[in-house]
């Protein structure tokens, strides 16, 4: 078994950059993919590692200047494998000690490397599995490695500790990949989620890029997941059950809002000052009254008072008029959407928010920074309420954001609450997972913070160095993003992951994927009834 | 010892550790060059590569003459100077590249080299296979100093030794990889293998 997958032998190499394999003449170079997870046997420990280049060598130089008439068979096939070679480079991620000590343990990351000679070999599903472990009630089944059977599966308890990040240019699979991660945390029930579903793909129903409609959340897990829609005619023309119709009060919208806004409303940085001095002056109902302050020897009293100029006045009345022009903001709210979407969190149920045709940037920034920094506050307090009272913490909220760059940017990311839990993350219990096209829109500081990345192909060199920034191996692992399919191949990194890996996500869409995921969780609540059942 | 295959051909004249000279039996009767040939010195069986040959007169400062002027053919002039057969003879040089001891083929040097007047035959194919199994032979033939040009006996010796495999082609290809890790030459390599294939 062992023989048939062999590859080659490690022939140099250092630490630092990855071991050099030459490959046995039975191997054929073109059989070899960037990407692929491969074992060493060393002397004393085997080491997991994955493929990063492939390469082809010759033991004469002159063999490259001068080769071989193609005609003549014969001298090329004496050549293939004595003068010519294929070479891999393998980057080694893991190592398993050979005693019962560190079998125990597990896989550790690599302070050393294989010495002269080692086998390479091909990893079997056994090494995968000591590796990444087997489909149970905390891992979930994401994917396959590139080009292998095996299952690759999430520690979902590991990946919710952090924020985490989906990246890829757009139409690689971020939504896709992005659902099957929320399916997974409501399968194993991981977490409570609360999604700001910009383009309305998550929660009822999504399309696929050939058109075909595939089911969301709420069709899959009708019991756990609530929809909230901020456009109600456009929730009931796609047949979308909803649980909440979301309106917002003037009153509820504060200085800090927008703040964040000021690029999408084109504020001038003396307009985002002078919001918090109108706040100061009129209140609560700070936003009304400064939008129906209208052109008078009175109001221009007051801007005087103020120390607010007439032009930056202007500026911030158009800004403010823009967000009163949304219509799902009111001037009296008949709920209060924030207790409302609290409640379903702290019941454990997942909710889903639609923007319907709202898709436009400001509405989106709005109401997620809106909501999120009251939810946020309120789960901050429960937290540390647990901590005084020493209870059990409320169930960790992953809260997921599209466009993250608008919210995180350099710019604006130290003001925002998004700023903040990416910062903060796992002390209450809140983590982001954020999706975006343009990782290198996105802080720095937020970027080093983010557990788990997974990427899809990215197409721009700054996205690709933003997203791999600080890892080692970095240009190792670029060259494999670099390779990446356009469509269902990701590369996942970080905390929840012993080490990186290339994968094709698990398929979704077809009835037997949905018999998958809900069956999952059917056999672990029957089994669980079934344990009950016997001490009844 | 001696099976019916094994044809003897002469006696060693002259020998060396690597070297040994062989006259043969009857005039002209010569193993191709490149060929296996053996002989024995008790225990020991030691094989060797015919690497040149020649006729000569048996004394040394005696010179051949043209004889043929009226006969029709070659032959003839044989048959009309029955003498011939007698005052001259054919001797080949060997390189030994390798031994069997204890029924093990052994792909270097013999510890002891061929006695004079040892009997010399030539290898029957099955022995050849059984030789240039794993071509090993190759090193010791690249580090002799032949009379001939290296290059054209390594070539000689690969081509007569592929007809004793049935997979002749399959040989080469392993006896050229053997030989292009050892020369590290690819102009000397490329002008070995293609000529040796066709």
């Amino acid at each position: 078994m062992q023989q048939d997958n062999r590859l080659g032998i490690v022939v140099s190499g250092s630490l630092s950059k990855g071991v050099e394999v030459r490959l046995d003449n039975s191997t054929s170079v073109e059989d070899m993919v960037v990407g692929r997870y491969v074992t060493i046997e060393g002397q004393k420990q085997r080491f997991f590692g994955m493929i990063s280049d492939v390469s082809l060598g010759v033991t004469d130089p002159n063999l490259s200047l001068k080769p071989p008439d193609t005609n003549d068979s014969f001298l090329t096939e004496v050549l293939v494998g004595s003068g010519t070679y294929g070479q891999l480079q393998v980057m080694p991620y893991l190592t398993i000690g050979g005693n019962v000590a560190s079998i125990i343990e597990g896989p550790q990351p690599v302070k050393t490397i294989p010495s002269h000679f080692a086998t390479v070999n091909l990893a079997q599903q056994s090494d995968i599995e000591l590796v990444f472990g087997k489909e149970d009630k905390e891992r979930f089944w994401i994917g396959n490695p590139l080009d292998m059977e095996t299952k690759l599966c999430l520690s979902l308890p590991e990946f919710v500790k952090r924020s985490n990040g989906v990246f890829g240019k757009s139409g690689t699979g971020k939504t896709f990949l992005t659902r099957m991660l929320l399916i997974g945390m409501l399968q194993k029930g991981a977490c409570v989620n609360l999604v700001f579903d910009m383009h309305s793909e998550y929660g009822w129903a999504g399309t696929s890029e050939k058109g075909r409609t595939v089911k969301a959340l709420k069709q899959l897990f009708p019991a756990k997941v609530a929809v909230f829609t901020l456009d109600e005619d456009n929730s009931r023309r796609r047949g979308v059950s909803t649980d909440f119709v979301v309106r917002m009060g003037y009153d509820e919208i504060e200085p800090e809002d927008i703040s964040l806004l000021r690029q999408t409303l084109n504020l001038t940085d003396q307009a985002v000052e002078a919001v918090y001095q109108v706040k100061r002056r009129f209140g609560k109902d700070w936003l009304r009254c400064t939008t129906e302050l209208e052109d008078s020897e009175e109001t221009r009293e007051v801007l005087n008072q103020l120390n607010i100029h007439d032009s930056t006045f202007q500026n911030l009345q158009r800004g403010l008029n823009t967000i009163r022009r949304l219509p799902f903001i009111q001037e009296r709210s008949p709920n209060k959407v924030v207790q409302q979407v609290l409640e379903y969190l702290v019941r454990g149920t997942n909710v889903v928010l639609e923007f319907g045709r709202y898709t436009d940037i400001t509405a989106y920034i709005l109401v997620a920074n809106l909501l999120t920094r009251r939810i946020y506050s309120h789960y901050r307090e429960r937290v540390e309420q647990a901590m005084a009272d020493g209870t059990a913490y409320p169930t960790p909220l992953v809260i997921t954001i599209e466009e993250a760059h608008k919210f995180l940017n350099p710019e604006v990311a130290k003001q925002t609450i998004f700023g903040t839990i990416a910062r903060e993350m796992r002390k209450y219990n809140t983590t982001l997972l954020v999706i975006d096209q343009r990782p290198s829109g996105i802080d720095d500081e937020v970027m080093s913070q983010l557990g788990t990345k997974i990427t899809c192909l990215l197409d721009n060199e700054r996205d690709r160095d933003s997203v791999l920034a600080g890892i080692p191996g970095k240009g190792e692992l670029k060259s494999v993003l670099a390779k990446l399919a356009t469509k269902q191949q990701a590369l996942i990194f970080g905390h929840a992951v012993p080490m990186p890996v290339a994968f094709q996500p698990r398929e979704y869409g077809s009835a037997e994927s949905y018999k998958h995921f809900t069956d999952f969780e059917d056999s672990d609540e029957q089994s669980e009834k079934d344990i009950e059942e016997l001490w009844d | 010892m001696v099976t019916q295959k094994e044809k003897r051909i002469g006696e060693v004249i002259a020998t060396a550790t690597a070297t040994f000279t062989t006259q043969c039996y009857q005039l002209y009767e010569l193993p191709p060059l490149g060929s296996l040939v053996k002989t024995r010195n008790e225990k020991l069986e030691l094989f060797a590569v015919v690497a040149n040959a020649t006729t000569t007169g048996l004394e040394p400062g005696r010179k051949a003459i043209a004889r043929g002027k009226d006969e029709e053919s070659e032959e003839a002039i044989y048959k009309s100077n029955p003498q011939l057969e007698k005052l001259l003879k054919s001797e080949f040089e060997t390189l030994v590249i390798g031994h069997r001891i204890d029924g093990k083929i052994n792909h270097f040097l013999p510890p002891v080299p061929a006695r004079i007047h040892s009997f010399v035959y030539v290898c029957p194919v099955e022995e050849v296979k059984e030789f240039s199994q794993s071509p090993g032979f190759i090193n010791i033939l690249l580090n002799t100093n032949p009379t001939l040009p290296q290059n054209e006996l390594i070539i000689t010796c690969l081509h007569q030794m592929s007809f004793a495999h049935e997979d002749s082609h399959q040989f080469l290809v392993t006896a050229g990889k053997h030989l292009a890790r050892l020369l590290g030459d690819y102009n000397q390599l490329k002008s070995i293998l293609e000529r040796i294939e066709h």
